[in-house]
């Protein structure tokens, strides 16, 4: 064990924990921005009332996204200060660009939103919730087209003297098909958990408390529905967008994700194996023929490159080293993240169907199935980041910079051991808090969350 | 000018935009203990801060993104030279973010304890950390020709860095006090004034003597020390005088001008070696290319402006006293 290993671990803690976060902060941004809207319009009682609801619930999680993701910004410098330095010049434009558009105006206007409910005009404060949905959905474009260069580097040179990554062209950055084709499947995966999350709240409070407020949850709860359903759609083909990039940038992440170990064309989609790591090789193997070479190539018999055989090629390229990632982990994690993620949208459709027309479930079950959804879509999301991140290994920067390489020299074993077991310790702890709230908010219903304010009082309606 | 320096100056810019700014909510922060005596005050404290201090915060995620873009170096070896410090730091803002949004959201009085020590603490550990990095900076780090920052916790710790740290907490609370005095009303703007009398007689000593020291050892800033110690004076007898929004300004201003010693002491190196001045890691040989350099320049000269735009804005929405009945 030493530093390395740690600094990964910390990585991988921090990232799946922020991200646990961050989706729902996307798309519950829009989807509370949207029934403001509804509000707006129709002057319904009970949008407002699913605004302030759903808005209390968005509020709880934003607080963690937000303080989740400043230890990202600085573990980066902190940990990984040799990769750091190599990449800044390329990974910090788009980083700039985070801040200064999407991270001011998403709490600036928060605040405005929170506080500015009885201080600004009905039109403008409607205005700044949609400001702040729109800076939570820009700053993922920026962050993932950092990630996608780590994957799959355009636009820079390295520089022979410095040895360090220059900016040629930062156009090719952010147009990266990496970036875009990334983005595109992260915001809809991003949507169907903040559907569910509508969903399972709804549906659980129709299932346990049925009172006055079952039209509005009737209402939430299909709304909820049907954005998970053209999310998921999104998901879908996006992923198989996904499928065919990772074929051509990174081949070996492909690979190891279906446990295929020779090159062969044409190929079928395994799934169930038993590995045999060291012998390279399956002992068992259930496939569907062709389908893996149509979804890496779009033809039912290309050829599909395999584990042994990309081992042999990149040690020509780049020299002896081992290039093969942890061949198991991914190959659960891509079964994870299709199968978890399909069933979350299948939830979706059926749960469509069975309230078509005014009718409700009368089976509690079906309920509960509803408010599993949820778990399982984030489970999906989380597996869906370890197949990006551990599928690059070993590197940091495909190509160019091995994870080995990225660590800061100056940081001690105990230093990082140290920080691995803090936040370790303060996330476990906030993950109680955050659950906890939500629960009692939940619990309470939307009646207890509509403060009613004395004309008059100076008490801002919404405020900490 | 050449690119690195302007986008030296434009660091210095966001960091002195982020101390002015989260300077007084920091001060705000740690006296809700003293300040906000019961409930009602302490609310009053926390709704005056509470439309403004995330985006006061992103000042700092700016200003440190703008290192890793522009001086990809500087930001590896602050963030790892002082890990430890900037570890509790990080840990701090953790828990002050999650404090503000939480700690109204369930009616008991353990729980509202709780998350008041945790905006104390996580307003008190960033307001001094962000001075002992900044000493240690000046001061200079143990760097080698690897450029790898070798200095450990104690190394860190000097009598400079502790004051630098004690500079900025002190020079934050009176901020934050004279904030309070502007921007609510009744009980707390009482003891808000008395606060920013008592903190005053700490934080006019303790900033003048860092600026002092810094003068002495970097042999420049010695006009805008003089400026910074004659505007903390300014801004106490403004305050005594019951002009506050002048004694607001006035402290903002004495942060501005403690920045401009700072950064003006650290130029050209950003991170000095204790080593030999071959290894400083300089505005010139850790900065990053012309391009990208030229490529931030245009994002900053469009979308800065804006930010601020709107930032003021919203300080005009929220313009008014802040006050809470005791219930």
């Amino acid at each position: 064990m030493d530093a390395l290993d740690l600094a990964r671990w910390q990585f991988g803690i921090t990232t799946i924990y922020h991200f646990l976060f961050v989706p729902l902060t996307i798309g519950l941004s829009v989807v509370v921005a949207a029934l403001q809207t509804a509000w707006h319009r129709t002057g319904r009682e009970e949008y407002l009332r699913a605004t302030r609801f759903f808005g209390k619930l968005f509020l709880i999680n934003f607080a963690m996204g937000v303080v989740t993701g400043i230890v990202q910004e600085f573990q980066f410098g902190m940990n990984w200060s040799t990769y750091s330095t190599f990449v800044g010049d390329v990974f910090g434009a788009p980083l700039a660009l985070e801040a200064l558009l999407a991270f001011f105006l998403e709490s600036t206007f928060i605040g405005l939103w929170i506080f500015g409910w009885d201080k600004l005009p009905k039109r403008v404060h409607l205005a700044t919730i949609w400001a702040a949905a729109l800076g939570s959905n820009l700053s993922a474009y920026f962050i993932l087209a950092a990630n996608a260069w780590m994957r799959h580097p355009v636009g820079f040179a390295v520089d022979e003297a410095t040895g360090r990554a220059r900016l040629t062209d930062i156009g090719a950055v952010l147009t990266n098909p990496q970036a875009w084709s990334t983005y595109v499947h992260v915001l809809g995966a991003s949507f169907v958990v903040a559907g569910l999350f509508v969903v399972a709240v709804s549906a659980y409070r129709l299932w346990r408390h049925r009172d006055a407020d079952s039209t509005m949850f009737r209402t939430t709860l299909r709304a909820g529905l049907v954005t998970t359903v053209v999310a998921g759609a999104v998901v879908a083909l996006s992923g198989d967008h996904q499928a065919k990039l990772m074929a051509q940038y990174e081949p070996m992440k492909l690979a190891s994700a279906e446990a295929l170990w020779r090159t062969e064309a044409p190929t079928g989609f395994s799934l169930f194996a038993v590995g045999d790591v060291e012998g390279s090789r399956n002992v068992v193997n259930v496939q569907v023929p062709y389908v893996l070479s149509f979804l890496a190539t779009g033809s039912f018999t290309g050829e599909v490159e395999g584990i042994v055989d990309l081992q042999e090629r990149f040690e020509e390229q780049f020299g002896p080293a081992d290039y093969v990632p942890n061949v198991p982990v991914l190959y659960w994690a891509f079964r994870l993240m299709m199968g978890l993620g399909g069933a979350g949208i299948a939830v979706g459709v059926l749960g469509l169907w069975l309230t078509r027309r005014g009718r409700l479930p009368e089976q509690g079950w079906m309920y509960g199935v509803a408010v599993l959804a949820l778990p399982a879509a984030l489970a999906a999301n989380i597996a869906g980041w370890v197949l990006t991140e551990i599928g690059r290994q070993p590197w940091t920067v495909v190509g160019e910079l091995m994870t080995a390489a990225s660590v800061s020299p100056g940081v001690s074993l105990g230093e990082v051991a140290f920080s691995l077991s803090v936040f370790t310790l303060l996330y476990g702890a906030l993950a109680v808090v955050e659950a906890r709230l939500l629960w009692r908010y939940v619990q309470a219903g939307p009646a207890h969350v509509t403060p009613t304010v004395a004309p008059g009082a100076a008490v801002p309606a919404f405020t900490y | 000018m050449d690119l690195p320096t302007l986008w030296f100056l434009a660091i210095a810019l966001l960091w002195t935009g982020y101390l002015v700014l989260e300077g007084f909510d920091f001060g705000v922060g740690m006296l809700l203990p003293t300040v906000g005596r019961d409930e009602a005050g302490r609310r009053t404290m926390i709704n005056a801060i509470g439309p403004v201090w995330d985006g006061n915060e992103v000042w700092l995620i700016t200003a440190i993104g703008a290192m890793f873009a522009a001086f990809p170096a500087w930001y590896a070896a602050t963030l790892s030279g002082f890990y430890l410090p900037v570890l509790l730091i990080v840990v701090a803002l953790v828990f002050r973010g999650v404090a503000f949004e939480y700690r109204g959201k369930i009616d008991s009085v353990v729980w509202r304890r709780r998350w008041d020590a945790a905006i104390l603490g996580g307003s008190l550990v960033p307001a001094f950390g962000w001075g002992l990095v900044f000493a240690n900076l000046l001061r200079g780090v143990e760097i080698g020709a690897d450029g790898v920052v070798r200095s450990g916790l104690v190394d860190l710790l000097s009598p400079y860095a502790l004051l630098g740290g004690l500079a900025t907490t002190t020079l934050f609370v009176l901020h934050g006090a004279l904030f309070l005095g502007l921007k609510t009303d009744g009980p707390v703007r009482h003891r808000a004034r008395l606060a920013a009398r008592t903190s005053a007689f700490a934080a006019v000593p303790v900033a003048g003597g860092f600026l002092a020291w810094t003068v002495r050892d970097q042999g420049s800033g010695a006009v805008a020390a003089l400026l910074a110690v004659g505007l903390l004076l300014a801004a106490v007898a403004a305050a005594a005088r019951r002009r506050e929004g002048w004694a607001f300004a006035a402290t903002a201003a004495a942060v501005v001008a403690l920045a401009v010693v700072v950064f003006d002491g650290l130029h050209p190196a950003l991170m000095r070696s204790t080593v030999s001045p071959a290894f400083d890691l300089t505005v010139a040989n850790a900065s990053s290319g012309p391009y990208t350099l030229g490529v931030l320049s245009v994002i900053g000269a469009v979308f800065l402006p804006l930010v601020i735009g709107y930032q003021a804005w919203s300080y005009w929405v929220f313009r008014k006293r802040v006050r809470v009945e005791a219930s």
